[in-house]
């Protein structure tokens, strides 16, 4: 581990974002400016969380460093390639995102579902896209037995897990995720994160991810963005970003749910010095 | 098969991090020749067709082959579980006797083989299954006519309720859905109509003229226009236009769990939902049908006017004793029937949505052909229950 993060200095950043503006409306409707001059940088293996109020665009950057949105003005780059530079045909070997509701194609079967990227790449053997699809269910800790339901049938729990498995299918080195423990309760939430913890582990992933679960973002990040004022008011571990003075900090990890999660800080540590031992 | 040169060989593996393509090659290593992955075994690059092939004319022919030599996968510039997967695969799902590679490899090794399963056998229905699908199939119908029955019989209670308290009927809902299923179809509807009109008239002047019977295209236009193709093709264009909407409508409240909301609230939704919208439907029906027909005669009095010589002013007077007035009654009568269909339909297959958005689509496509066979099956009863009137 501490080997990976040695050599990780000298990687290029997993996403850089550099002089972002994002503005909506324009023509007859005033403009809305949500992102100006913002700068971010995620480097390669990290967990970093976005957190900001409703409203602060953390939703919007995850969908521009995807892809789906363009900025008004700004550079994103993705491991090391600008967007407009990027095939989009390989894109889901490049990034895997995991959409607040899943996001499943709803008229295929969970396994269609995991391994579509595969089948549309067009040459590779069906049986071969069968077997990596039930390694990647399996992975994120589903049965065989649920393979062929329809994502209508599944729980809350199950349909995030299976989003998790087809946003992995090609093994991108790099995954967004839209507030993967909403919606969840807090068991699911809780093995939810863990499973989350253990494939970052794994896979070596660089791990982008909007979350409103104080749990979640105190469990898992290893660095913290918090967006206020439409740019990154600060950048650093959980405990640097609490410890740093700005209004919104201080309300959103002061409020009584933001101590009783603060208590989490403490445990990580722990488990953190397990694993190396 | 005789030894390469290691000479060649390490020329090649000096140049082997430049190309990212897959592949396997046969080397000498210090223990005897040996398999050697190289390149990039990643989903990225296997996707690529060329890569793919070149990997498939390269591949060990035999699985006694591939266990017999020694693997090196250490030497492969990057593997994920795909390339793990491929290989997993092609060695028949066993380990190679000898196998060198690195612990974060062999971890993906071991997971890939724990995770890989033998498929399902396929699932075959016997006669006894096939017999009771039958019966499911029956079932199903039964309880899609039960159902709306259901729906008429709600419907008529909730007329009896809106005539005891007019006051207290959802006015706004009726008036927007007028507006919806009406006003908006105006221009469709008229466009079809006329074309339609002058289609008929064109390829009736081209009969009518070998036997010199050109002034009966006025009966010919006027009966059939009136009487059938005026109802119909407004009713099937309104089947296709505003029974899908209604379907969707009713199921995207389905899907959004509204329907449950209002049920909480105790507001009925046969009274809210369902009434405005079949009393709307009845009310524009006929309105969409007179306008229809109105137009494709336009439409056939110009044609014609250019194809026969018959002036508009001999159309006009010669119509209303071609056709008989009886016959526009029917025709009115009948779309409030249509009108009605449509919009129970709509609703009927609307409300039978299931939570979930492939339901939906299916939904709508049923209540869409649903209307327009059944708008067709009623057109027919109403020929032949009326066969001695307005001919």
């Amino acid at each position: 581990m501490s080997t990976e993060l040695a050599h990780g200095a000298s990687l290029v950043p997993a996403v850089d974002v550099q002089g972002l503006w994002t503005v909506y409306g324009g023509g007859n409707s005033p403009e809305f400016v949500v992102h100006k001059d913002l700068d971010l940088s995620v480097a390669q293996g990290e967990i970093l969380s976005l957190v900001g109020g409703s409203g602060t665009g953390k939703t919007t950057l995850l969908r521009q460093i995807l892809g789906l949105e363009t900025p008004r003005k700004g550079q994103i780059t993705v491991m090391g390639q600008a967007l407009s530079e990027t095939d989009p045909r390989t894109s889901a070997s490049r990034v895997g995102m995991l959409f607040q509701q899943g996001a499943l194609f709803s008229a295929f079967s969970v396994l269609d579902n995991i391994g579509f990227a595969l089948r549309e790449v067009g040459h590779l053997p069906l049986d071969l896209i069968r077997d990596a699809a039930l390694t990647k269910l399996q992975m994120v800790g589903l049965e065989v037995k649920h393979a062929n339901k329809m994502p209508a049938d599944l729980s809350g729990g199950m349909i995030k897990r299976v989003a998790l498995a087809r946003a992995l299918i090609m093994d991108p080195p790099l995954l967004l995720l839209d507030e993967p423990t909403a919606g969840l309760d807090p068991e699911g939430a809780d093995d939810f994160c863990k499973l989350l913890r253990s494939l970052h582990c794994e896979l070596g992933l660089t791990v982008i991810m909007v979350t409103h679960d104080l749990d979640t973002l105190l469990e898992l990040s290893t660095r913290i963005a918090v967006l206020a004022d439409q740019r990154v008011v600060v950048v650093g571990t959980p405990r640097e970003v609490i410890a740093t003075p700005h209004p919104f900090i201080a309300h959103y990890f002061g409020g009584g749910r933001g101590q009783r999660a603060m208590v989490l800080l403490d445990e990580p540590v722990q488990g953190a010095t397990a694993r190396h031992a | 098969m005789s030894n390469p040169n290691p000479e060649i060989a390490t020329s090649s593996l000096a140049c082997a991090p430049d190309d990212d393509s897959p592949r396997i090659e046969r080397r000498d290593g210090s223990g005897g020749p040996a398999w050697w992955l190289l390149g990039r075994w990643t989903a990225a690059e296997l996707a690529k067709a060329p890569q793919w092939r070149a990997l498939q004319a390269t591949w060990p022919d035999t699985t006694t082959a591939i266990n017999a030599t020694p693997w090196n996968v250490t030497s492969a510039g990057a593997i994920d579980h795909v390339g793990a997967q491929l290989l997993w695969s092609r060695w028949g799902q066993r380990w190679p006797q000898h196998l060198e590679t690195s612990p974060a490899q062999q971890s993906l090794l071991e997971r890939v083989a724990r995770f890989t399963r033998a498929p399902d056998p396929p699932k075959t229905a016997t006669l006894w299954q096939r017999y009771l699908s039958l019966g499911d199939g029956v079932l199903g119908l039964l309880s899609h006519l039960y159902s709306f029955v259901l729906l008429l019989g709600q419907l008529a209670l909730d007329l009896v309720r809106l005539l005891r308290a007019p006051w207290r009927g959802p006015w706004r809902d009726i008036s927007g859905h007028l507006f919806h299923f009406g006003t908006t179809a105006l221009p469709i509807t008229a466009l079809v109509g006329f074309l339609i009109g002058v289609v008929l008239a064109y390829l009736s002047a081209q009969q009518l003229k070998q036997f010199g019977a050109d002034a009966f295209i006025v009966n010919l236009l006027g009966v059939s226009l009136v009487r059938e193709l005026g109802p119909m093709l407004a009713a099937i264009l309104v089947a296709g236009r505003s029974g899908s909407a209604i379907t969707a409508q009713i199921g995207v409240m389905r899907v959004t769990e509204e329907l449950d909301a209002m049920r909480v609230m105790g507001i009925p939704k046969g009274f809210r939902l369902v009434m405005p919208r079949a009393l709307a439907l009845a009310i524009a029906m006929p309105l969409i049908s007179v306008w229809t027909t109105l137009v494709a005669l336009l439409g056939g009095m110009v044609a014609a006017d250019i194809a026969l010589g018959i002036s508009p002013t001999f159309f006009v007077q010669a119509l209303p004793a071609a056709v008989d007035v009886a016959n526009l009654t029917l025709a009115v009568g009948k779309t409030v029937v249509f009108g009605l269909l449509i919009a129970l339909i709509g609703c009927h297959f609307g409300l039978r949505v299931e939570p979930n958005t492939e339901s939906l689509g299916k939904g709508t496509t049923a209540s869409v052909v649903t209307s327009i066979t059944v708008v067709i099956i009623v057109d027919a009863l109403f020929a032949i229950a009326f066969k001695d009137i307005g001919v």
